[in-house]
């Protein structure tokens, strides 16, 4: 099945974008979650009657750090699963 | 490779579809309404109960614990809502050790639903507890000029539930997936267990964000000195 210019071309931009969105993506949250812990823990270490409530801070946190990972992630699946385009250029 | 159980149609007749979604949907309130209420029908107060009333007991004083911690006066007013988010994403995340199941949180329709369901929820329990124009006051706070971006944070904070719930599942069924084709012997149950850890922190937190953003609603303004002083209190008391 030879593929012509267009099809090969949407091919090619969707999977470099898709490997490029996730990889730049994550480097961001997963510095931010570092801290984030990193903070937590030396605040449990000075504090460790409040743990409770830095904890359950500390996953709040993490959730709304992490949700900006999952949307490069959502991104990166929609190109590669649920493209529109690639699924336009082969009918 | 599937994106959503959504995709796998049990049944169909023209229009309507009966997919796997709404299969396991289904099946889920099934078993946790009559499991309920086979616990429920023989209540005792006495020092000699069941087991698994303990457990429902348990459950549900944990729930009201942490909706109180966050801020809301009466918890027991919003246990229905917040600690039925809380249940039901929680049991849809931890059966996936079942094989054969697909957790429906994994499909962006039960979360966009659920989301749905917390963004009509905060202003009706605004309204309820601080009255129509208080509660549309609170939009111009703390200027007029932030008006829009009042709402467009609420818009968007409605659609980060729904993406992160849905996510943070999603990724986790098909990484196993991924696995079974690639090393299929001890790698995906490590990943399973990893998935369910994740979904019991995302059931966690949705109902956390849930109760925080309807804390945020019900909050009246006046009353923030009356709760520094109680805290003091009860610092001098310890």
């Amino acid at each position: 099945m030879a593929l012509d210019t267009y099809t090969t071309t949407i091919a090619v931009a969707s999977i470099a974008t898709s490997g490029i969105t996730i990889a730049i993506g994550v480097i961001a949250p997963a510095i931010g979650e570092g801290r984030s812990i990193a903070t937590a823990l030396s605040s449990m270490a000075q504090q460790p009657d409040a743990s409770a409530t830095i904890t359950r801070t500390l996953f709040v946190g993490l959730a709304m750090i992490e949700s900006l990972a999952i949307y490069c992630f959502v991104v990166s699946m929609i190109l590669i699963f649920a493209n529109p385009f690639w699924n336009r250029a082969l009918t | 490779m599937r994106l959503s159980p959504d995709e796998l149609v049990f049944w169909q007749y023209g229009f309507i579809k009966l997919n796997a979604t709404i299969v396991y949907t289904w099946g889920l309130m099934l078993v946790m309404v009559v499991g309920s209420k086979i616990i429920t029908s023989k209540l005792s107060t006495g020092l000699e109960r069941s087991r698994w009333q303990s457990i429902l007991e348990i459950i549900v004083t944990s729930i009201l614990e942490q909706i109180e911690d966050i801020g809301l006066d009466q918890p027991k007013k919003y246990l229905g809502f917040l600690g039925t988010l809380f249940l039901f994403i929680g049991m849809a995340n931890l059966c996936i050790i079942i094989p054969g199941y697909e957790p429906p949180t994994g499909s962006l329709s039960t979360t966009a639903a659920l989301a749905l369901c917390v963004f009509v929820a905060v202003p009706l329990f605004g309204i309820e507890e601080q009255g129509v124009g208080n509660y549309l006051k609170t939009y111009t706070e703390p200027t007029i000029i932030m008006l829009p971006f009042n709402i467009i944070s609420e818009l968007s904070r409605t659609l980060a539930l729904a993406i992160r719930l849905f996510g943070n599942i999603m990724s986790g069924s098909m990484i196993v997936a991924i696995l079974l084709t690639i090393t299929p012997f001890i790698f995906p149950i490590v990943m399973t267990v990893l998935g369910l850890l994740v979904g019991t922190v995302q059931a966690y937190i949705f109902s956390v964000l849930a109760t925080v953003y309807i804390a945020a609603a019900t909050r009246e303004h006046k009353h923030r000195p009356k709760q520094e002083q109680k805290k003091a209190d009860q610092g001098v008391g310890e």
